[in-house]
Order: structure tokens, then sequence, then C-alpha cells
């Protein structure tokens, strides 16, 4: 590993001082530094935000929840707020990686993990444009059975691999930033970049942009709502697709509804007219099947991943299942 | 190089080391404690698992500066006397190599303090409604491996390590 200058940081505001000349931030480290050890990520120096008593989880005015950004995964997925009040992001946060991993990843770095595309990981294939830019896609014509079906570009094929941010679109989670020119709040549907021509960026955070927390507005979906993650063994891998579902019944006509995959896309993956179509549906499996055909509309698999468009619409339906029952 | 002050088994340590120190390394190179192993060193296998400040953590993936001040269990901090966890291993013969052991015994005592103290795991969204807000009331099977899932064993011990377990927990 190449050496690194380390700093704890003190303040938010130091912190992003650091960062803006030039230092990377550093939370649990569970994949920055593993990303170090394989040659991907060099940063020649390190902040340390651990110490920054950014790991609350408070009530907010408005009814709804703040999540520190330092809080760690295992903190927010066993808060009894958010058991309480949004299930379907505790289920989506235990669903990924390891108890131990959770215990040391924290939520803003949840946000910010990088894609597992294995081309990616591993600098000594020569074609990344993610990793390397300009340098090409080996995923192309390369094993892509893992990648993308929604979103993707000729520069990119990789998904994002992160479970929590799949039920944090479909609670219309906002993301609390703070950067050299002051703080602002990024809807969590404009937080996430497509690869475009540039895929090397996986988010629209600015230059020296630190994450301090996660605002998730009240809810109407804890009721009736599921996470559900498919993948090629049980536990300790990522999705190959997975699905956030909340509806809110009444009287056995859905009122509300919320529909979010993961594993298929740089994002997570919302479509309006899926959700749509929900709305003042009766609780059947034709209308299940119905949203299920929407969001996948528009679904362009690559050479090895078609079978993802029919395991996506097949979760989809039994995500919505699983959420009434 | 970096000063660094752990509490490593209850004993103060004051350390020079390498910025780039993983607390594996730390540990077994540095303090002379073996018993922590190394697997992977990327994560994947659970075989360094120590606690830190109380939770079960990888010390592959941890950058000794990035814990200066904290209090660290290995499985030496157990001492001599085999506690509960360990006897249930041996009665259920919870192993064969032995190289993932003493990562399973430290994730297998910290799955009943998180069972104790009603975490959930992935698992328990099989169970009623209320399982969620107040936590599982058995720890199952299924809760067992849900739970453990970060600790590989390369011998396939895994029948007999969900049995020892359950035994501890009873």
């Amino acid at each position: 590993m190449k050496t690194f200058a380390f700093e704890h940081a003190d303040t938010v505001d130091g912190a992003v001082r650091s960062a803006a000349a030039g230092a990377r931030y550093y939370a649990g480290g569970t994949n920055l530094l593993d990303l170090m050890k394989l040659g991907v990520e060099t940063p020649g120096a390190l902040v340390d935000i651990g110490r920054l008593d950014l790991g609350a989880i408070t009530p907010t005015e408005d009814g709804g929840v703040l999540i520190g950004a330092g809080a760690t995964n295992s903190a927010a997925a066993n808060d009894p707020l958010i058991r309480g009040h949004y299930p379907m992001l505790s289920q989506a946060i235990l669903s990924g990686a390891t108890t131990q991993i959770r215990n040391m990843a924290t939520v803003g770095g949840n946000l910010l993990q990088r894609t597992r595309c294995p081309y990616f990981m591993d600098p000594s294939f020569a074609h990344c444009n993610k990793r390397d830019p300009g340098s090409g896609c080996a995923a192309l014509q390369g094993f892509n059975r893992e990648h993308a079906l929604f979103g993707a570009s000729a520069a990119c094929v990789a998904v994002h691999p992160s479970d929590m941010a799949v039920a944090l679109a479909a609670l219309d989670a906002r993301v609390h930033v703070h950067g050299p020119d002051g703080v602002r709040a990024v809807p969590i549907e404009e937080f996430f970049a497509l690869p475009g021509e540039s895929p090397e960026r996986d988010n629209t955070l600015r230059a020296a942009e630190l994450i301090t927390g996660i605002a998730l507005p009240p809810s109407t979906l804890a009721r009736n709502s599921w996470y559900l993650k498919v993948r090629d063994r049980h536990s300790y891998a990522f999705a190959l697709v997975s699905v956030a579902a909340g509806l809110d019944v009444i009287d056995g006509v859905i009122v509300a509804a919320a529909l979010a995959l993961g594993g298929v896309a740089a994002t997570p993956w919302r479509v309006a007219a899926a959700e749509e179509s929900l709305i003042g549906a009766p609780v059947t499996d034709a209308a299940f099947r119905t949203a299920a055909e929407l969001i996948t509309a528009g679904a362009a698999p690559l050479a090895q991943n078609g079978f993802k468009v029919d395991l996506a619409r097949n979760s989809v339906v039994r995500a919505l299942r699983r959420a009434v029952e | 190089m970096t000063d660094l002050h752990l509490t490593v088994n209850g004993t103060p340590q004051r350390l020079s080391a390498d910025i780039r120190s993983t607390l594996l390394d730390l540990l077994r190179e540095r303090l002379g404690l073996t018993g922590t192993k190394k697997g992977c060193d990327h994560g994947l296998c659970g075989a360094c698992t120590v606690t830190v400040d109380g939770e079960r953590v990888l010390s592959c993936l941890t950058l000794a500066a990035s814990i200066d001040g904290a209090a660290v269990e290995t499985i030496e901090g157990a001492g001599a006397e085999l506690d509960t966890v360990q006897c249930a291993f041996i009665r259920h013969d919870g192993f064969q190599c032995g190289y993932c052991t003493s990562g399973q015994i430290t994730s297998a005592r910290s799955v009943l303090r998180e069972f104790a103290r009603g975490d959930l795991s992935a698992a328990s969204f099989d169970g009623c409604r209320g399982t969620v807000t107040d936590g599982p009331q058995q720890l199952s099977d299924e809760e067992i491996r849900e739970r453990m899932a970060g600790n590989i064993c390369r011998c396939g011990a895994y029948a007999n390590i969900v049995s020892a377990i359950k035994d501890a927990a009873s």
C-alpha cells in the first residue's frame, strides 16, 4: 500500500478544509482501506472523520428522522426509530455485508462505497473508465452477468452496490452535506450519478463536500413494506436484484406506493409510472405485475445479464406480496 | 510512523507504528498476539474478528491509527479458563483445522450479547412484525446462521458451530 498522511479531524469545518486541500475522508474504512490495499485507491492524505460526533439518530420537527452520517450501519439498523417507522431501511441495511462490517461502516460511507465490478476492483485489468478515465470498459464485452440493466453507457455498465441506498430512495431521503460553500440538502434521486461519459463520478457531491446526515421524511409505509434481496448465495453477497417496496393500504385500496430496484443500475432505480399505476389499485397480483412491467420497461440487458430482467419483475411482485402480508 | 495508545486485553500498550498498519498486523507482528488469524486480509472471511470498544469488527480492515485510544479484546483476552462458548465449541466439535476458530468464538460471544440486547438480523424479518420492534425471542438456527455469516469455515464445520452456539445460548 502506498503511504499517506493521516489526521483526525476535530471539527466539520476542519475536515472540509483538509478535504479541500486534497485529503480523502476516512470513516469506517471498510471499502476505502480495502481499495487502498488493492491499489485501486491511492490517496496521499486521509482525514479521519470518526471523531466528529456525527452519529446521533434523532427525530425531526416534521415527524421524520435524521440519521447522523457517522452512525454505524448497525446503529442505524437497530435504532428504535428506524425499526418502528422505517423497517424497510433496517431490513435493507441488515441484508448487506456482515455484522462485523456493519459495526464499522458508517451510513455516510455506505452511500459512498464504490462498485464491486471485478474490472474496477483489480488494477491488473487495463480497461476501466471508472478507475482510469479513458481506458475503456472491460465489462462491456467481458463477464457482465452482475451488471446494469438500466442507465448504463458505452463508458460503464457497473451497478451501485448499496442496499441501504435502495431503501433510502423508496423513502425519499435527503442527503445533508457540508462543503466549502456551506450546507445543502440533496434529494436522494439527485445524489447518485448515471455514468454517461464520466463514470469516474459516482455521485453529484461537489469537491470536498462531507455528508453529515441523512434525513427521512415521515412515512406511511411502515406497516406494509419489504426489502427483498436476490443473490447468488443467501448471505454476505451483493444483490443481483433487490427491491424496496412500500405501500399504504386503506380499505383494500393502495393509496401510496414506493418502489425501487437495486443491483440494476449505477443508482437506485425508480420509475414514477410504476408507482402511479399502484395508486387506487386493489391489492392484487395483477396490480403488482403491472407495476413490475412498468419499472422494468426500457431494460437494456448485456450479453450475460438478460436473466435479471425476469428476476427483477418477479422480485417486484414477490416484494409487494411480502409487503402486504 | 505514528504513535498509538491502545488497551489490548486490559493492558495499556504504547506503540510507534507505520501509518499503514492494520490492527491485525499490529496484534500479530508487534504484540505477538497470533491467536487472531489472517485469512483473506480483505474483510471476506472473518478469521481476524476482534472486539473494539466491545463490538466485533474486522481487524484486517481497521486502520490502527483510526482507533487510537480504543480498547481491543482478542481471543487471548479470555485467559486460561475456557468460557461457555469455548466449552460448547469443544463439546459440539465446532471446528476441524481450527484456523477460523478464534474468529468464530469471538463472533459467537458477540452474537450472544447482541441477541440479549435485542439487536436484529436479516433473519428477524421472517418472523412476526413484533420481532422487528422488540427483537427476536428465540435464537433460532436461522438467526445463528445469519448472525455468523461473516465467519467462513473452510472445513465446513457449520452444523456443529450452530449447535455449539445454540447450546451456549441456553
